[in-house]
């Protein structure tokens, strides 16, 4: 018999790899300018962090421009079809738990195409690093409305403006149950590598939702609050365990007022530090609440919203394979053949 | 007409006669349980060395108005001392459990045929149902059949009198009272399906003791009353010696897919999303997860394509099954299969179309859909077994052409198969073939798109594989390399490689095989689950002096090598299909063969006599006959 899946070659000692290690050899095709090159440059930064050697991390991707990011990642890559990424990287999960597997997709891929494939994917906690590129726009098809759209937009699509609402990316992972769930932008390199990082270290289904410019068809997309002058007071970092608190400053924050969420000053009216609410990524009604803030009412929250811990699909799976092994023994061909009732005709047909 | 009630009970020899052939059809409500009295009585003439074949037809709804036309379920099943290929065209017996049965089947059963019915569901309310303004029992116009009227449910109920059952509990059990008749009429043993009952019914005692009095009191029935003149007995098949079980086809493919994988070595997966008639697939691959299987019912058709190509894509055995509707939701995704040259099997289980068609009926409609169902060239293998035993050995050949060849391979069947059951010689495990491929770990000289040199595959490097890293896709892979190109020559050159990869496949399946002469006046050409009618009807032609011959494709793409050779010997070619000529557009544009086909789309298998007199018809046409 010839050499199987389970019988690949071990993996040597893994090497010290660097960023270099995960630049493929292909020319990155992007428009320059374009915020698909920040999110690359910090995807293959913070890879060697994760433990795993290069031939055991799989990039997937569907269509649009986020969908040629794993040509640009030396590791194993498939460039799939129109939303079908999350599907893709299900059957290969299911198959090859020893892997480390990211999907990348955008907007309109993730939320429109492939709208079910992604809620799927994070209801069963498929154990798949998802980052999705937010620009707002269908950028490869030169500039129609996505599901992300802001409601009235005018695009190529849409000339006398959109009349969708725009769909909630974060809301959709939360209620989809998606294990992992976090914002982050293409501009802020830093955030958007820790983000990256503990995406990398997630147990479970990783939902990213990753606010990025298309300087082409949609430039400024998120300008409003994530631009350098005015990011801090229109953008609130999360972090575990603390107060919610942004601004200049640092003295704004969110309580809440009666099961409403509230923006205070510190040190107006009374309030102080320990007025605010504290951030937990553990509590399901805190992250709903921080799904439904945004700019303008509310500052635009980045980080980690939710992380929970619980069995993934492909555990569960080979838990099932196993439990029937372990109680039925492994299964023998002949006797299977010969399942059920039988009988024997003898020589003469009788 | 004989009624039961009014005759004395006394015992009395009476004849017996033996019989070559039975066809008996079980017709009913579709809660009145005819698909397990037809399944029962199979295995036990199936156990009992029979040759049998079974015809499951139901309905799409699952209680559709009790006593209305479209909710009649019907089991058709032939037992035969011979070898036989179909379910029989017409049946010798009808069991009509309510009228709405009687009318949706009494137009298949010949005049003389044996009519058993149960004289209590003919209440006016149920008459009126279905249209009858008097009984037609009374009417005289059923005097061309031997009909005999039991009240079944009467009897029945006074059988299981006294048990702590429900009325409803009580009538649900009178399919086995019909079925205990029948194994009285045909001297076939309770014994297996009275094991049956206790195995099912262990926690539920009463509904067991229930069932069982029901199928005791049908057979004393018979045994007591006097409306039976004969009993009839169909011996032993002389079948091939060997070890013998019942199978369905949809059975025979889930069995056939293990055994693939065990002869493979690699892991199963499966992704499918539920639809008739394919379902049970899953259902049973769902089963076997101590032979690695892993199973995934995914969120839509899509998705369990989808699935099967990352498992595909990590090494595995990707595998997805449908019926056609799923077929066409899966179009994309095969094109990106055989677009990144991976190995995969696709199940299409056929149902009446298009759209949602007829989903419990079968038809042969997804022919072309298989072969073109995709954006640009994108040619993909197609195997199609011709009986439910065959589905067994055809889900091996297609995994073998889908690994060998790093291909995606469309296996069809189709409601008929799926459903019907024949007697199936097990093979040894010992004998099968080995499939199995290696995975490339080379890293000297690899490239993902550089090619055996005879099959035309590409290698199979999965992740995990260190050196190999390497990125695949939709988009068109340059030639060795693999990277992206749109290179307009380059193209060009893939287009043909892909072609030439799955033509050259036609060099490794078996030449066309002729039941017959070689030549003659007429080849009857057929694939998937015409077999047995066609097989039936030259079987008959040739006896009555015909020169008429048969062959039946099982490699749809590529065709084998022998099949213009094999057509240009007849002067006449015939294609018997149930869809209005998907083969014959293929033989016709493929060999400029003049053949003629012959289509029927009723959701039901041909009958033998059908294309008896279709060939007879062409046969006239040709004139003298050669010398």
């Amino acid at each position: 018999m010839t050499k199987t899946v389970d019988s690949a070659p071990a993996p040597a000692p893994l090497p010290v790899l660097t960023r270099k290690d995960f630049v493929s050899d292909q020319e990155v095709r992007w428009c320059p300018g374009c915020g698909d090159y920040s999110i690359l440059a910090q995807t293959q930064k913070v890879m060697p962090d994760f433990g795993y050697a290069r031939e055991n991390i799989v990039f997937i991707s569907g269509i649009g421009c986020s969908g040629r990011l794993p040509y640009y990642m030396n590791t194993y890559g498939f460039h799939s079809i129109h939303g079908r990424a999350p599907a893709i990287a299900t059957g290969l999960r299911a198959a090859r738990p020893d892997l480390m597997v990211w999907v990348i997709t955008g907007d309109g891929d993730a939320l429109s195409i492939g709208g079910n494939h992604l809620i799927h994917s994070m209801r069963r906690n498929v154990d798949i690093k998802l980052i999705m590129f937010n620009n707002r726009i269908y950028g490869l098809t030169k500039g129609q409305a996505s599901p992300t759209s802001e409601y009235g937009k005018v695009t190529k699509s849409s000339p006398t403006g959109t009349i969708d609402y725009p769909i909630s990316p974060l809301g959709i992972a939360l209620a989809a149950e998606a294990s992992f769930i976090a914002r982050s932008v293409d501009t802020h390199t830093e955030h958007l590598q820790t983000t990256l990082e503990r995406a990398g270290r997630h147990h479970g289904s990783v939902f990213v939702e990753v606010l990025q410019n298309c300087n082409i068809f949609n430039d400024g997309a998120h300008r409003e609050f994530t631009d350098r002058e005015v990011r801090d007071d229109r953008m609130l970092v999360l972090e575990h365990g603390k107060p919610m608190i942004y601004g200049k400053e640092r003295n704004r924050g969110i309580r809440l007022d009666g099961h409403r969420p509230q923006i205070v000053t510190i040190g107006e009216g009374g309030i102080t530090e320990a007025d605010l609410l504290i951030h937990d990524e553990s509590d399901p009604l805190l992250a709903a609440m921080l799904t439904t803030l945004y700019w303008p009412d509310f500052p635009v929250p980045v980080g980690v919203i939710r992380a929970i811990d619980r069995p993934t699909h492909s555990e569960l799976l080979v838990a099932q394979v196993e439990q029937a092994i372990a109680t039925r023994g492994k299964g023998d061909l002949a006797t299977l053949l010969a399942g059920g009732e039988t009988w024997t005709v003898t020589g003469d047909g009788a | 007409m004989t009624t039961a009630q009014d005759r004395p009970v006394r015992e009395r020899p009476r004849e017996e006669r033996q019989l070559d052939r039975v066809t008996i059809r079980f017709a009913g409500d579709s809660g009145d349980g005819m698909q397990l009295t037809g399944t029962q009585f199979t295995r036990t003439a199936a156990a009992f060395g029979n040759d049998i074949s079974t015809y499951p037809d139901y309905p799409a709804e699952i209680r559709a108005p009790t006593g209305s036309l479209p909710g009649v379920s019907g089991f058709q099943l032939s037992f035969s001392s011979n070898e036989i290929h179909t379910p029989g065209d017409d049946p010798d017996v009808l069991v009509a459990m309510n009228p709405a049965a009687l009318r949706a089947n009494i137009g298949d059963l010949p005049p003389g045929g044996a009519l058993v019915v149960n004289v209590d569901a003919f209440t006016s309310a149920n008459l009126s149902k279905v249209g009858y303004a008097a009984s037609p029992l009374l009417d005289g116009s059923l005097s061309a059949y031997n009909v005999f009227s039991i009240p079944i449910s009467a009897l029945n109920a006074r059988a299981l009198a006294g048990l702590e059952l429900t009325n409803k509990q009580v009538d649900l059990t009178k399919n086995f009272f019909a079925l205990g008749l029948m194994f009285w009429l045909y001297e076939r043993s309770m014994e297996p399906t009275l094991e049956w009952i206790d195995d099912k019914f262990s926690r539920r005692p009463v509904i067991a003791e229930g069932n069982k009095r029901a199928l005791r009191a049908g057979y004393n029935f018979g045994e007591t009353t006097e409306i039976f003149h004969e009993r009839y007995i169909v011996p032993p098949a002389r079948l091939r010696p060997g070890r013998y079980r019942s199978i369905t086809g949809n059975e025979a493919t889930a069995l056939g897919m293990v055994a693939a994988s065990q002869l493979a070595a690699r892991p199963l997966f499966y992704g499918s999303y539920p639809i008739t008639p394919a379902s049970e697939i899953l259902h049973q691959l769902a089963g076997y997860k101590n032979f690695g299987v892993k199973t995934f019912q995914a969120e839509d058709e899509i998705a369990a394509i989808g699935s099967a190509i990352g498992a595909s894509y990590g090494g595995a055995m990707g595998m997805t099954g449908t019926s056609g509707p799923g077929v066409a939701l899966k179009s994309e995704a095969l094109g990106l299969a055989i677009m990144v040259e991976l190995p995969l099997v696709l199940i299409d289980v056929q149902r009446g179309g298009p759209s949602t068609g007829l989903p419990t009926k079968t038809e042969q409609g997804d022919l072309l859909q298989v072969m073109f169902g995709r954006n640009s060239d994108s040619p993909m293998p197609v195997v199609a077994p011709a009986t439910p035993g065959e589905c067994f050995e055809y889900a091996i050949e297609a995994w073998r052409i889908a690994l060998k060849y790093m291909t995606p391979v469309a296996f069809m069947s189709d409601a008929f198969l799926a459903n019907g059951a024949e007697p199936w010689l097990i093979p040894d495990a010992t004998t099968l073939p080995d499939i199995s491929v290696p995975n490339r770990t080379e890293k000297e000289g690899f490239y993902p798109y550089l090619r055996d040199p005879e099959t035309l595959a590409r290698p199979w490097a999965v992740p995990g594989t260190p050196g190999l890293e390497h990125r695949i896709g939709g988009l068109e892979k340059a030639d060795i390399l693999g990277n992206v190109s749109y290179d307009p020559d380059n193209h060009h050159k893939m287009m043909l490689i892909r072609e030439a990869k799955v033509a050259g496949i036609a060099r490794d399946i078996p030449p066309l095989d002729v039941m017959g002469a070689d030549e003659g006046d007429l080849l009857i050409l057929g694939w998937g689950s015409t077999y047995g009618a066609i097989r039936s009807a030259v079987e008959r032609l040739r006896d009555r002096g015909y020169s008429v011959s048969h062959a039946h494709l099982r490699h749809l793409n590529p065709f084998p090598a022998n099949t213009e050779d094999v057509l240009r010997r007849f002067r006449r070619v015939l294609i018997p299909e149930l869809n209005l000529g998907q083969l014959v557009m293929l033989i016709r544009a493929r060999y400029l063969v003049d053949a003629i086909g012959y289509n029927r789309v009723r959701g039901k298998p041909f009958r033998i006599a059908e294309i008896e007199t279709e060939a007879e018809r062409v046969l006239a046409d040709l004139g003298e006959p050669l010398t």
